[in-house]
This record gives C-alpha cells, structure tokens and sequence, in this order.
C-alpha cells in the first residue's frame, strides 16, 4: 500500500510545488522590485526577480507617502472608507433579507426570491452606466455616497446568508422564543444572530473585498483624484508612467511600492480570519 | 406511485398544519408583515439601484443623440446600430472564444488543486493552500498591473530567461500573444477562490465512502474521478456560473493593460470596454446604454439555459 501511495505523493507535492511557484511569482516580483530605484527596475544588477545592490525600499515608501502631497495616503484613507461603511452596510442588509426569505412566508416571497437570483446574475457593467447618469441627475457624482451606494446592493450575499439561515437557524427555537413572549426583533438579535456568526463574517469579508477591488463603479462615478480609492489611483499613475507624464519622478517605483503597501491589509485579513470564512465561502454550493 | 406518495405527505403536513392554522391565521399575516420588514431595507436598495437604473438604461438606449437633432426617440434604432456594428461583434466574438480557453482552463486548474490538497494533510499543503488563495485578495487593478510589469520588455524577467535559452522573448499582450497574456492574469486571479470552493465542498464529503470503494478495490484515480467528482457538482457548476458570468464582464485587466500594451488591446476589444468608451470617452450615453443592455440580455439568457439545463444535477436552482 504505502509503496503504492509513495510516488504518487511525491507527484502532488512536486504538483502543489509548481502552483505555489506560480502564484507566489508575481508577489514576489512586487516584493523584490519595490526595493529597486528607477536605475534598478530597469537595469539591475541581480535581474527582475532579484534584489538590486542598491537596496531603496525605505527611499520608496517615503516617496510614496509625499508624492503630490501625499495623495497615496488619502487614497488607501478612501479605500478604507468605503469599503468598510458599504461593506458593513451591505452585511447588514444581507442578513436582514436573508432572515426574511429564510424564515418567513410573506407574499411575494418566491417572485423576490427568483428576482433575487436574477440579480446575482446580471453583469455589473449594464449597471453602471445608468447608475452614473442616475447619480448625476441628483448631483451626487464625485461624491463618496456615488461609491457607497451602489456598493450596499449585494444579492449573492443576500443568497448565501439566506442558504445558511436555512440551514443553522432551526425553526423551533425560533416559536419557542415566540411562546415564551419575545419580540420579533428581540429573537432576531438574540436568538438568530448569534447562530449566523461565521455566515455573517464571510458575507462582511466578501462585501469589503469586492468594494475595496472595485475598479469599474469607481472610475466611472468619481473624477477628482483626491477622491479615487487606491485601485483607481495606482491606474491613473499607471497611465501617467506610460505618457511618461511624473514630472520627473519615476512613476514605476510608486506604483510598485504602492501597490505592495496596499495588498499588505487585505491579505493579513484574509489570512487570519480564514477559520471564519472557509466554511462560509462554500455555502452557496451545499447539497 | 409517485402521485400518491406526493398526495399522502401533503395530506400527512396538512394534518400536522391544519389546526395550528386556523387559529394562528391572524399572527401569520401579522409574520408576513414582519418578513417585509425586515426586507424592506434591502428591497429599497434593491430597487433603487438595481430595477431603477436597469429601466433607466432601456429608456436611454431607446433614444438617439444626434450633433443637429438633438436627443429625440428613436426605438429600437441604437439596437439595430448595435447588432450591426462590427466593434461589438469583434468584442461579443473576443469574449465567446475567451471564454471557451478561459473557463476550462480555470476549471481544470482549480480542480486538480482542490484534489490534490483534498489528499494531502502535510504542512506544506495547507501553506499551498492558503498561497494559490493569496491572488483572491489581490485587487484585479494589482493583479493587471503586477503582470503587465511582469511581461514588460524593459524591466520584466521573460527577456533574461529567453536569452538564456539564446531566444527572443514574445510581448504578451500584442494581438498574437493577448490571449495566453489575458488567460493567464484571470487564471492566476481566480483559480485559487474556485479551488476553495471546490475543496470545501471535498471536505464535506462523508470519507466512510472512500472506504467502502477502496474496500471494492477502486484506486486513487477512480476514487478522485468517480466519486469525489460527481459529489462536488454543484459545487462545479456554481464556479461554472461565476467564471462565465466573470469572463463576459471582463473589463478591468483589458482596460488596465490598454496602455502598455502598444495597441494591442483595442478600445474594443470587450462589449464592456467599448460602453465605457463609448460612454466615457466619446460621450454617447444613450448608444452605450443600448450596448451595455445588448450584453446584458445575452448574459441573462446565456445563464438562466445553463441553470435551467443543470437544474436536475443539483445546480443553484432546484
């Protein structure tokens, strides 16, 4: 048995080898290159994929932090901003909804739920362009709501907090509470909540994440760079570079070291709140 | 047969039901109210910024904006100009072939990961895990802009390593080589969320069943193929969803690497990237609306068929 499963071991570990190389690749270019200065990134001594002798990491950052008085900082601010208000409040109405199409037979029921599925499935591209004209109408274009808005409509998460409730939130405790002369709302703070917590931490996780990664609403809403989140900012850097338009100051080394320091948030979320969303993150997929 | 088992358990919850029905009709109606109420506030979101602008851009994309005429209604003009304008068929067409390479490539990736990780218990593996997840966090502008840098000829490592070889290193994002360019950025982005799903879904799975078939004298192989396929179906078909819907919205890493890549990437190349340039750039709202609704349809109806056709294996709809 063993000198049968012995090779074959060996196979998916030099496997698993290969797809570690090939997803930690460009993180560790973005790692080595944030260390380089514009001599470096482009004629190093040690190549793209190692350090240069020079080592700039420290001169970058400070770069990065001053550069057009310090613009970087207030983008990652933005970032934070609005994924966070639009993620918390799209969380919040998730589990609301999802509570309703859980555990209540309103009428309407079915045609909001089949409408719901509808929802998930149209391109967020068809949305936002009316969103934009929409938003202009009442003036609030270029404004943080243009992002924050949109961003709290989040069906999926509606879906999974409702396939999950389905599942762990047992009716009966719910008319034992009833009986016992509990408030609606007083059951569904005390009595349900509870039970939903690793649904509700990955529905928060996924709602921040796809807020924070936008790129399309935030481009197409928002036009003073003082208000960009970082996504958009480091695309606008990205396009100055290439006109070759930094006055002066190497673009490529900011957009690396910048794009290094904001992945840096997410990725530790990610990694240490992992126990919470790997169950949840197959939710939508239970039998 | 069928009938009258049906017809038994619906006489056997209308027992149970029956009495506790007619005195509770008052406090049920009064829970339906509460059911919308805690609705409500998602509904609200719901309508404003998803039924309202979708109606919104079928109004728009029913008008016309001439330099001389002004906005006046044309019908379904912007429609007809749509289905003939060779942009968006060359972007429709772009995206039904990307999509044919993308998503088995992305499948087969996240699947094989998933089974090997669903084998193994070592340390490693679950450091490989978390690693292939890493790219989910990234945001797509990063991912975009990491290997654009990556296939970049001035400062990027593909020229060191074909000159070592003594050849000379292909652009990946002029027209040739855009496909395997773009591929790869989307695979390397998503493979590891899909593989997640996927491997949770593994995880699930009652392992007395592994038992019973090796005890038949089923391999590894047959195991991995037989079972633990099929049982991960759902699964399957819900990343099926996600990276078809995923692939015909694409839109951030084209329009991110457009400008490194020497025109390589036409303002065309997606549906998606021709509205927001037709919308943004050369400013006719009312013919983007038209092309952003075009796609949408044939989004819709494209998964609505799917789920429909996988309804039966356990898909999202039952």
């Amino acid at each position: 048995m063993s000198a049968q499963t012995q090779p074959r071991r060996l196979g998916s570990h030099l496997f698993l080898g290969f797809l570690v190389i090939y997803f930690l690749l460009p993180l560790w270019f973005l790692v080595v290159a944030s260390t380089k200065d514009a001599h470096g990134l482009f004629n190093g001594s040690g190549g793209a994929l190692w350090f240069d002798k020079h080592f700039s990491l420290f001169t970058n950052l400070r770069e990065l932090f001053s550069y057009d008085d310090g613009i970087y900082l207030t983008w990652i601010r933005n970032s934070v901003l609005y994924a966070f208000t639009a993620g918390v409040g799209a969380t919040v109405l998730a589990v609301l909804a999802g509570y309703a199409f859980a555990k209540f037979d309103f009428p309407g029921r079915r045609l909001s739920f089949s409408m719901l599925l509808g929802a998930v499935m149209v391109p967020a591209t068809v949305l936002v362009i009316p969103t934009f004209v929409l938003l202009a109408k009442v003036d609030l274009t270029n404004t943080p709501w243009a992002v924050i808005l949109p961003s709290l409509l989040n069906p999926f998460g509606v879906y999974l907090m409702c396939v999950y409730i389905t599942e762990s939130v047992p009716d009966e405790l719910l008319d034992a509470a009833r009986v016992d002369g509990a408030g609606e709302l007083r059951i569904f703070l005390s009595v349900a909540v509870p039970l939903m917590r690793p649904a509700i931490v990955t529905v928060l996780l996924l709602s921040v994440v796809g807020i924070w990664n936008n790129y399309f609403l935030p481009l197409a809403v928002l036009s003073d760079s003082s208000k960009f989140p970082v996504t958009v900012g480091l695309g606008l850097w990205q396009g100055l570079a290439n006109n070759n338009n930094g006055g002066g100051t190497s673009l490529y080394s900011l957009i690396l070291v910048g794009s290094l320091v904001s992945i840096i948030p997410l990725v530790i979320c990610f990694l240490s709140l992992q126990k919470y969303w790997r169950g949840g993150l197959s939710l939508g997929s239970l039998k | 047969m069928t009938q009258l088992v049906i017809r038994q358990r619906r006489t056997a919850s209308a027992a149970t039901r029956g009495p506790g029905r007619r005195r509770s009709t008052r406090t049920e109606r009064g829970r339906g109210a509460v059911g919308w109420a805690f609705l409500a506030p998602f509904a609200t979101v719901f309508v404003v910024f998803l039924v309202a602008p979708l109606a919104y851009a079928f109004y728009l994309s029913l008008y016309t904006k001439g330099l001389a005429t002004g906005e006046r209604f044309g019908g379904l003009d912007n429609y007809v100009r749509v289905f003939k304008d060779p942009s968006f068929w060359s972007g429709v067409w772009f995206v039904v072939r990307f999509t044919a390479i993308l998503v088995p490539v992305q499948m087969a990736v996240s699947l094989m990961a998933a089974l090997v990780l669903d084998s193994l218990t070592s340390r490693f593996s679950r450091f490989s895990r978390l690693v292939i997840f890493v790219p989910y966090a990234i945001p797509a502008v990063i991912g975009a802009l990491m290997w654009g840098f990556l296939y970049s000829p001035s400062f990027g490592p593909l020229n060191g390593i074909f000159h070592a070889f003594g050849a000379h290193a292909p652009f990946l994002l002029d027209r040739s080589n855009l496909f395997y360019g773009l591929t790869n950025v989307v695979t390397w982005q998503w493979a590891g969320y899909y593989m997640i799903i996927i491997y949770a879904a593994l995880q699930g799975i009652d392992p007395a069943i592994y038992e019973a078939a090796r005890m038949d004298g089923a391999t590894n192989r047959q195991i991995a193929l037989r079972i633990k396929v099929p049982m991960v179906f759902s699964a399957l078909t819900l990343i099926l969803v996600f990276a078809v819907i995923g692939t015909l919205q694409f839109f951030t890493e084209p329009q991110v690497l457009r400008p490194i890549s020497n025109g390589g990437i036409s303002a065309d190349i997606t549906p998606n990237v021709y509205a927001f340039n037709t919308a943004f750039s050369y400013g006719q709202v009312n013919y983007a609306s038209a092309i952003a609704f075009a796609l949408g349809i044939v989004v819709f109806l494209g998964v609505y068929i799917f789920l429909f056709a996988t309804r039966k294996r356990g898909g999202l709809l039952r």
